[in-house]
């Protein structure tokens, strides 16, 4: 077989709490992150996704403990992201434990940051990621959890920043996010159809047909979801299943 | 049985320790020493990163590639290289120029070419182990990848593959090292179930 498509449970991280929101408001307290990770390690996840939603305009660290902690007692490749603006910002995370660090307001006003990380890092580790809303005749790049529009082209600007080697590229739809109503799949196609680097799609998942969908239409090489597993309305070994029924490689349990 | 972890700043150390302690090791010791690398009973190095800075790295600590080649190469201890730790184990790299590894291995350090075909690279995900000889400590499974260059060289020193746009080297060994491209530290059981092999290994 090939390289499996991964299936990435995310955990949104605020002041040490896990919680998920719908388009970012309204947030919802789910629990303890090294709980939720240590129950997605033995799930069979393939990866682990933390994202401090709250880092850009709060203060932050505690995300730092929340990684030591988790890395303490998971063997699963870990990302994460929220509020990484230097290089230096990475450094600590990947002290820490995690073995990707994603960027990603700091890498809209100064996309240098990305090659600076991947410089000192490698690219491996260095994951662009890109929150997008759909305008007239594409997308546009949102920072801020997708409060501050930007004028920036998202498909130009998510190749420009693996150019300057990212070694992935997470793609949100900032529509989607939150809706229960499927991933942006043109979107994540018009990407991962032009970069030589993973994509992983994300935003908007509500059903196992939707991860499905990530992969065989959007050509995504990884899918990211956060309330369908949180609330446990499917697990992780039910979105393998699915994948593979549809011919997709995923791994054995 | 002390354990050697060499940190010489470019490997995800504490993901390595944690998982060795969770894999059974109670003896060991994070450590830029040389010396105390020359009395190791086994030794693991990691490595994350460029090819060319892991190997600058690496000999900018005072004494330690002497340390390696003593214990390592001259009285046999277990040597384990995981990621660009097993890279460093070849004779060159090729990644942002050409840089001299340790050659304990022959072969090269090359790019992946995934030229005119939709695999990605970086090879980034869960692939499978194939072991191409027997060795007691690769099993066939799947494990965590995460790299865009990988070791060409001699099929003498190749144990197992993984197909990404073709044969990818997984692991190489020769006589007491053993070098696994993939990360057992993330690969969960199977990784585990990895060090825990390696900490009982007798070559």
């Amino acid at each position: 077989m090939t390289v499996r498509a991964r299936v990435i449970p995310c955990l949104d991280v605020a002041n040490g709490r896990v919680v998920k929101g719908v388009n970012f408001v309204d947030l919802i307290d789910a629990g303890d992150p090294v709980q939720q990770a240590r129950a997605y390690d033995k799930a069979g996840a393939d990866e682990l996704c933390f994202l401090d939603i709250t880092a850009s305009h709060e203060a932050r660290g505690t995300i730092l403990d929340v990684v030591r902690r988790t890395a303490a007692v998971c063997f699963m490749p870990l990302t994460v992201g929220g509020g990484v603006r230097t290089a230096e910002d990475a450094r600590a995370l990947l002290l820490a434990g995690a073995d990707k660090v994603a960027v990603n307001s700091a890498a809209v006003s100064r996309p240098e940051v990305v090659a600076d990380i991947a410089e000192r890092f490698g690219a491996q580790c260095c994951v662009a990621s890109i929150d997008a809303r759909r305008v007239e005749n594409g997308w546009e790049v949102f920072t801020h959890g997708g409060r501050r529009a930007t004028g920036i082209d998202a498909v130009a600007h998510a190749l420009r920043l693996a150019e300057l080697g990212a070694g992935e590229l997470l793609v949100t739809s900032m529509d989607r996010d939150g809706t229960r109503g499927g991933y942006d799949l043109e979107l994540v196609r018009a990407i991962a159809d032009r970069t030589s680097v993973p994509v992983v799609a994300s935003g908007g998942v509500g059903t196992l047909g939707d991860l499905v969908a990530g992969v065989t239409q959007g050509h995504a090489s990884a899918v990211l979801a956060a309330s369908i597993f949180h609330f446990g309305e499917a697990t992780i070994a039910d979105a393998h299943a699915a994948l593979a029924a549809a011919g997709v490689p995923v791994r054995t349990h | 049985m002390t354990l050697a972890l060499i940190d010489y700043g470019a490997g995800n150390l504490h993901s390595v320790e944690n998982a060795l302690r969770a894999a059974g090791c109670t003896d060991l010791t994070v450590t830029a020493d040389a010396d105390t690398v020359a009395r190791a009973d086994r030794i693991v190095l990691p490595g994350v990163g460029a090819f060319g800075a892991c190997a600058t790295a690496l000999r900018g600590v005072p004494g330690m590639v002497e340390a390696l080649e003593q214990r390592v190469r001259r009285e046999g201890a277990p040597f384990l290289g995981i990621c660009v730790g097993m890279q460093l184990m070849a004779e060159a790299g090729e990644e942002l120029g050409t840089h001299a590894g340790l050659g304990w291995v022959s072969g090269r350090v090359r790019l992946i070419d995934a030229a005119g075909t939709d695999a990605k690279v970086p090879h980034m995900g869960w692939n499978d182990v194939v072991p191409t000889r027997a060795h007691p400590l690769i099993a066939p499974g799947e494990a965590y990848f995460l790299h865009s260059f990988a070791f060409q060289g001699d099929d003498s020193d190749v144990i197992a593959t993984t197909d990404h746009a073709g044969a990818v080297t997984a692991a190489v060994a020769r006589d007491n090292m053993v070098g696994v491209q993939f990360h057992p530290e993330k690969s969960q059981r199977y990784g585990l179930a990895l060090l825990d092999r390696f900490l009982k290994w007798r070559p």
